[in-house]
């Protein structure tokens, strides 16, 4: 064993005993009460205080400091412990972190960070506007500078989780008389004020966590402008790539497992949860499933997830020997997405009529799960840029093709 | 599990690459095809891989080669789908050394090894008998006589085996056609007696023969392995030949789109280059996309192949899936970008085309594959 190897295996350990000593009884598996507000508050406060919520950031902003392969070991515990890890935001988590340890000051990140980890803070992303998505760059929400402040007006819209966040992200147009780009900034600012109003959208699949934010003469500290006056743009890009790589990276990520030390034995047989859920609508020839089209469908998902799976693996080994290329992000993304519709449509054909139930009786509870999950899925690839601009990212900065 | 080649495999690539461009061109096969070489290749060339090493990569060192892995063979597979290099590289080097350094009795290892490792001796695996692939269809009969066999029957796409100094056939000395149980592998010589070999010419301009075997004798000692148990070695051979050929066409696949991109790139159209309509890039990312998955997953078969990694069937599977579905694409894709020089044979395009076709078929298609991966997954 290395000695890299041997840390690991030491850290591994520690996360096994220590999980189960600051896991609250109530929400430990097999507990058979509800768990309380404190109970739930606790066990956020135990990750948070190691930074475990935050684990890759660096110590002193609240972060774990941890390395990449320690955050596996880490996920791998917490799932064999079979608790759910505590939440916080997702876009204070993944995007708006990332970018304040990058461009922020240190005052703005001693301001904010800390509070993303603790889960004290909910942010929303305020990018997309009713007459700027694809063309995120003509977005015409304006901040004037007014003293120390910025006084803000405008509209975002489908930004997610605004009516249950607590601060936004926001992309403003400070230079109106710039070239696109060059007019634009990236400024934070409480939600939680008379000039903002959210009124949410309710999507296909019957959620409404979607919103459009309406901003008059909204108010934000100057202090909380990041990166510099009209320089929001670089900003803005960077984060649409955490935030792809986000995307991408929830796909279940296939991987053919290498032998450990020990033996075939073991190594588990490789198994797809789509075509165990497909056996029992579609019934079995032998031990194969009954319909060849279907078989075939699910086969080439599920040969594409293992394919897909390496190569995010593949891409993150060249990333680290220096041979990577970064707008493969948007293949990712790209991929990702297309995928995981396939993946609804293949679950809507197996399931038959079952497919169509939307509430009530007559369906299961995961029935109906799937069914307004596939209706979500059609999201994927219109979020976070959709489908065809991230064709044209890797068409102009990977393959290199003209204008 | 590291899906980024080695030191060493990267050395061995940047070699092969450099020597079949200058050595073997994609013109170097149409002259061969143009003036109906008997051969197929350049038997000078062959010798000259060989003492590359690349005819002895799969044999054991005590036999005259370098007992290194199908990683190894696979990028310069790679380099030479890059080319079309027709080279007896997967019958000879990848299905012939493996079928004798894994089959063979030390006497056959001795006997023939050596000569293959340096390019003297061609292997031939006579296996297929019906048009689509089908491992176990074998109904070429071994009747077991006093002191040996007698074979009986008829081999189709023999690849090179117009030329082979020995074909490893293999027959059913039991059970009946379709049944894993019952074959068992020979080696046999074409110049004996009863056997008759015809050369067939294919699309891809790559050589392989029909062989009729009548009342062939054989001997005991050209068993190679376990009589009646032929299909484990068998098995390993396909698995062999079958991430084999994925790498060979995951070389043609980046080629073609490379090529591609760059006639986007470089044709002009309606004043402007024809890159800079969307209705073609989009597509060529999408492209990007197959291509990439299709790098990764012929690495990871290839390296699942050398470490014997449980469920690995599934690997090799996927990977001629993949490899065969995007080199269907690329090719496909590659020929319409190209527009109307696309289709004439002075363009390369085309001859990617009728390569990819082959190697598709070869070992089985994306369908075939997509079965066995669901198969080897349980379903
Ligand atoms: C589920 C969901 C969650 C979201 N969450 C957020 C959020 O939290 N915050 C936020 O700010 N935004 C969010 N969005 C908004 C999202 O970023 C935009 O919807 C997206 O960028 C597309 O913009 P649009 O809807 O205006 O479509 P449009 O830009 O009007 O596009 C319409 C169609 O035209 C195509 N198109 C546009 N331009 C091009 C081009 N140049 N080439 C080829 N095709 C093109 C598009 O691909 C699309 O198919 C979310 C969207 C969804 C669906
Ligand atoms: C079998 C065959 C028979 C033919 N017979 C005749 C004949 O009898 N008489 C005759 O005059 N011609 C004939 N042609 C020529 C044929 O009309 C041209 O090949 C065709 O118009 C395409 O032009 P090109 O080959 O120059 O391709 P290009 O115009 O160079 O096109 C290359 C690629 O770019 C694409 N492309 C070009 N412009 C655009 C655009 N604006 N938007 C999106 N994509 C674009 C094309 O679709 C193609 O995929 C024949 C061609 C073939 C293959």
């Amino acid at each position: 064993m290395s000695t890299e190897d041997a840390a690991l295996a030491t850290f591994r350990e520690q996360i096994r005993s220590w999980l189960p000593e600051v896991c609250p009884p109530s929400l430990k598996p097999g507990s058979d009460t509800t768990p309380s507000a404190e109970d739930r508050q606790a066990w956020l406060e135990a990750f948070a205080e190691r930074g475990y919520t935050t684990p890759t950031w660096p110590k002193e902003y609240g972060g774990g400091g941890l390395s990449k392969q320690e955050v596996a070991v880490l996920n791998e515990e917490v799932t064999r412990f079979g608790v759910m890890p505590p939440g916080v935001s997702f876009f204070g988590t993944v995007m708006l972190g990332p970018v304040l340890l990058e461009f922020g000051n240190e005052e703005q990140k001693q301001k904010h960070l800390r509070d993303i980890t603790f889960g004290r803070v909910q942010w929303c992303q305020g990018y997309s506007e009713p007459g700027a998505g694809s063309d995120l760059a003509g977005l015409q929400t304006r901040a004037v500078r007014d003293g120390e402040q910025f006084i803000v007006n405008g509209s975002k819209i489908w930004t997610s989780m605004a009516d249950q966040a607590d601060w936004i992200f926001c992309l403003v147009r400070t230079d109106p008389d710039a070239a696109k780009h060059d007019g634009i900034s990236f400024l934070l600012f409480d939600l939680h004020q008379p000039g903002v109003t959210i009124s949410p959208i309710q999507l296909i699949s019957g959620q409404s966590d979607f919103c459009q934010v309406f901003f008059e003469d909204a108010k934000a500290e100057a202090s909380n402008l990041v990166g510099p006056l009209n320089g929001g743009w670089t900003i803005a890009k960077r984060l649409l790539q955490h935030e792809r790589q986000t995307l991408s990276g929830g796909m279940p990520g296939g991987e053919s497992p290498t032998p450990k030390k020990g033996g075939a034995s073991e190594v588990p047989a490789p198994t797809s949860p789509l075509a165990e859920d497909a056996r029992a609508y579609l019934g079995t020839e032998g031990d194969r499933l009954a319909d060849p089209a279907l078989r075939d469908r699910i086969a080439q998902y599920e040969l594409d997830k293992l394919c897909f799976g390496l190569t995010l693996k593949r891409n993150g080994q060249e990333a680290k020997a220096g041979q990577g290329t970064s707008a493969a992000s948007s293949m990712f993304k790209l991929y990702a997405s297309e995928m995981n519709k396939r993946r609804g449509e293949i679950q809507m054909s197996t399931r038959g009529a079952a497919a169509l139930g939307w509430e009530g009786e007559g369906f299961s509870s995961n029935e109906i799960m799937e069914t307004r999950g596939w209706l979500r899925s059609k999201g994927n690839s219109i979020e976070g840029g959709t489908s065809e601009v991230q064709l044209n990212v890797i068409a102009k900065r990977v393959l290199g093709l003209p204008d | 599990m590291s899906l980024v080649l080695t030191e060493e495999q990267t050395l061995l690539k940047e070699t092969a690459a450099e020597f079949v461009q200058e050595k073997s061109p994609v013109t170097h096969l149409r002259e061969l095809r143009d003036k109906s070489d008997a051969t197929g290749f350049s038997r000078a060339l062959w010798k000259e891989m060989s003492e590359l090493g690349w005819a002895g990569i799969l044999i054991p060192e005590e036999y005259g080669g370098s007992g290194l892995g199908l990683s190894e063979i696979g990028v310069i597979l790679e380099e030479c789908g890059r080319t079309l290099a027709p080279y007896p590289l997967l019958s000879t080097a990848v299905l012939g050394a493996s079928a004798l350094a894994l089959g063979g009795s030390d006497a056959q290892k001795q006997a023939l090894l050596p000569g293959v490792a340096q390019g003297e001796t061609l292997l031939a695996l006579a296996h297929q008998e019906k048009p689509r692939f089908a491992p176990y269809d074998i109904a070429l009969n071994a009747k077991a006589t006093s002191d040996g066999f007698e074979l009986t029957g008829e081999k189709r796409f023999v690849l090179d085996g117009h030329v082979a100094d020995r074909l490893i056939v293999v027959a059913r000395t039991s059970g009946s056609v379709g049944e894993r149980e019952g074959l068992t592998l020979f080696l046999v010589d074409p110049s004996a007696s009863g056997v008759g070999v015809s050369r067939t010419n294919m699309v891809d301009s790559r050589n392989a023969a029909n062989v009729r075997f009548e009342n062939v004798v054989v001997t005991a000692d050209d068993v190679l392995g376990d009589a009646d148990r032929g299909a484990d070695l068998l098995d390993a051979l396909i698995e062999r030949g079958t991430a084999a050929v994925s790498a060979e066409l995951l070389g043609l696949i980046q080629e073609v789109f490379d090529r591609t991109v760059t006639y986007l790139k470089t044709r002009d159209q309606f004043g402007v280059k024809i890159g800079t309509f969307q209705a073609l890039k989009h597509r060529a990312a999408n492209m990007f996309s197959e291509v990439e998955l299709s790098k990764s997953i012929t690495i990871d078969a290839l390296r699942a192949v050398d470490e014997e990694r449980p469920f690995r069937e599934r690997v090799v599977s996927a990977a001629k899936a993949r490899t065969s579905d995007t080199a269907e694409l690329v090719t496909r894709e590659g020929l319409q970008m190209h527009g109307g020089i696309g289709m004439t044979d002075e363009e390369e395009i085309g001859l990617f085309m009728k390569r990819a076709k082959a190697a598709e078929v070869t070992f089985g298609d994306g369908g075939f594959h997509r079965d066995a991966f669901a198969k080897a997954t349980g379903f």
